[in-house]
């Protein structure tokens, strides 16, 4: 028996997010949650192994300070067999550090594993940092940046996406792995998942259930701001009386910013 | 007194790292420090005078048969000895694929914060270093500063330009440091299959959205691209769903910084400007008024993108003569 843990952030939502003009400031308390981009393909991924070995099981794994039981559903209806869920108030303003820190100290509860799956990077945050930071604590094996993943007996085996390269890596499990959007398309739970998922069991810890020493919660760094950027665009509208007219009055705005020259 | 000092500079790959020393000059002589670079590989002692002539005061050389690929818990060891040893106060590492998941780790293990991604770094009144990257998939920019140290920031190639460089001196340390052993084995590498020229190198990138009606009507850009020796990109849309090109521009995809950026047909969803705010000029050219896009242009054209791209490449032609 395999098993599996997927890391998942349930984060905001950013194609719904709405900024304050004035203000610039995001209305991100309001914005709808989901389960972030890329750990939903890390999900997809644990699933698509479990149909190919047969004997795994996989556990969802997730750090908040917000409910996050819809979210939970929804990895259960797609396949997870039990969600585990940290959520504790104290978590509210942890940094990349924090929340790789308690994603560590659950994993070390939940005990046993084979293969830890996280997203590349997040979809709201975007800082890429917390499957590393997690390998790391753990003392974990990692291969990052994975768009192509298979299991031979005791070694994972993964196709690397990099720069200018593809690298096929090697590793004795446990390891931990973090995947891109193109590894595979998340699947979309089927009304009778959805039913089957309502007696899956979520397990909720706090903190204290994980021993959470809180000056390891310090956030090492501090947001001083989070605003929609200002454009400072020039915004000119060409007109003109034809197509003609405009195409040479572009053509002539061009030469003049010196982004167009000769060959 | 702070214990820690100096600036440093890491990546495995030379060009960006020739890149940062620009702004690693900049931003260690804001804070009276000296600008250090880890050189780490095997047989890259020649690199280390060049370094000199792009700012840096000190070459930290680490020259090693067990470095001569990148890997990454070898390459951690290095840094992580040096930076134990010699305390710099920053240390900025060039955000590739490799290196990112090494920064990550390097702030792990020094229990110390990690700036990712910025691509604008300043130094304000109280002598802070301040970070700026983008979030919220291009909704916002985020300022980061440091409450712990070292400060680990990484740095997305081509967010600065490479400076100049200067005939100087500068001292080279050469180094034994205890070298890990890799916990993955690298099996196979390639070239990655991709179109041959990198659009991130591109002064001039025509793209198209999906207002380009026919996979073939590409050649109207491919035509105007041809005249401004610039190359064609496109939106997700036309990359994801309708299969016409392998890549796409936004944020998801690729970030660019072109001289210029001529979008055709293209709305101006939030990723796929998040992608592109860094252009000096960006030219708009849509059908609907009321495109976002022309909110986020420095030159908007209301119109028919057959009709104008062939008009602009003829007006172009003429008036380049």
């Amino acid at each position: 028996m395999k098993r599996i843990i997927v890391c998942l952030k349930q984060a905001v939502d950013v194609s719904q997010l709405k900024v304050n003009p004035t203000t610039r400031q995001l209305m991100t308390a309001s914005a709808p949650r989901k389960i972030s981009d890329f750990d939903k393909n890390a999900l997809e991924e644990a699933i698509k192994i479990k149909e190919k070995l047969g004997d795994v099981e996989i556990f969802t794994l997730t750090v908040t300070s917000e409910d996050a039981k819809a979210v939970l559903r929804e990895a259960l209806a797609m396949g997870a067999d039990k969600a585990y869920v940290v959520n504790d108030p104290s978590f509210r303003d942890v940094d990349t550090l924090g929340t790789a820190y308690v994603l560590a100290e659950a994993i070390k509860k939940i005990g046993e594993f084979n293969l830890v799956l996280c997203g590349e990077t997040s979809l709201d945050s975007f800082s890429g940092l917390v499957g590393s930071r997690l390998a790391e604590l753990l003392d974990l094996p990692q291969i990052s940046s994975v768009r192509k993943l298979s299991f031979e007996g005791d070694v994972v085996a993964a196709e690397r996406v990099l720069e200018d390269a593809v690298e096929t890596v090697k590793a004795k499990v446990p390891v931990l792995v973090m995947v891109t959007r193109e590894i595979n398309q998340p699947r979309i739970p089927s009304l009778m998942m959805i039913m089957k998922a309502s007696k899956k069991e979520i397990v909720t810890w706090t903190a204290a259930d994980l021993g959470v020493q809180m000056d390891k919660l310090g956030s090492k760094i501090e947001i001083m701001e989070v605003l929609a950027p200002k454009t400072e665009r020039k915004k000119i509208r060409i007109t003109g009386e034809n197509v003609q007219e405009l195409a040479d009055k572009l053509a002539k705005a061009l030469i003049q910013e010196g982004v167009v020259g000769r060959r | 007194m702070s214990e820690y000092k100096d600036v440093w500079v890491f990546s495995e790959r030379h060009d960006l790292m020739l890149e940062m020393l620009g702004k690693g000059r900049e931003i260690a002589d804001k804070l009276q420090m000296e600008l250090g670079v880890v050189l780490v590989g095997f047989n890259v002692q020649r690199k280390a005078d060049e370094l000199i002539r792009y700012g840096a005061d000190k070459v930290y050389l680490v020259d090693d048969q067990a470095l001569e690929l990148f890997q990454l818990e070898a390459y951690l060891s290095v840094l992580h000895s040096l930076a134990t040893s010699h305390k710099p106060q920053v240390i900025l590492i060039g955000s590739t694929r490799n290196a990112k998941p090494l920064a990550a780790r390097l702030a792990t293990r020094l229990d110390a914060g990690c700036a990712p991604d910025c691509a604008k770094l300043s130094v304000d009144e109280q002598k802070r270093l301040v970070c700026e990257r983008i979030t919220y998939g291009g909704n916002a920019a985020t300022k980061i500063a440091f409450r712990a140290k070292p400060q680990i920031v990484t740095i997305p190639s081509r967010a600065f330009e490479k400076p100049a460089p200067k005939d100087r001196t500068g001292q080279i340390l050469k180094l034994d440091v205890k070298i890990e052993a890799p916990k993955t084995e690298i099996v196979d590498t390639k070239p990655l299959e991709t179109s041959a020229v990198r659009i991130e190198d591109a002064d001039v990138i025509i793209s198209c959205g999906r207002g380009l009606e026919k996979k073939d009507d590409k050649v109207l850009l491919d035509e105007l691209a041809s005249v401004l020796c610039g190359q064609v990109g496109c939106s997700r849309p036309l990359a994801e769903d309708r299969k016409w090109f392998t890549e796409w521009v936004g944020l998801s995809g690729h970030k660019v910084k072109p001289k210029l950026y001529i979008a055709c047909g293209i709305s101006g969803v939030i990723q796929h400007v998040a992608g592109i705010r860094d252009a000096k000029v960006i030219v708009a050219i849509n059908k609907d008024e009321n495109a976002p896009i022309f909110e986020l242009a420095d030159y908007g054209v209301v119109g028919n993108l057959y009709e104008i791209l062939p008009a602009l490449k003829e007006a172009l032609e003429r008036q380049l003569q």
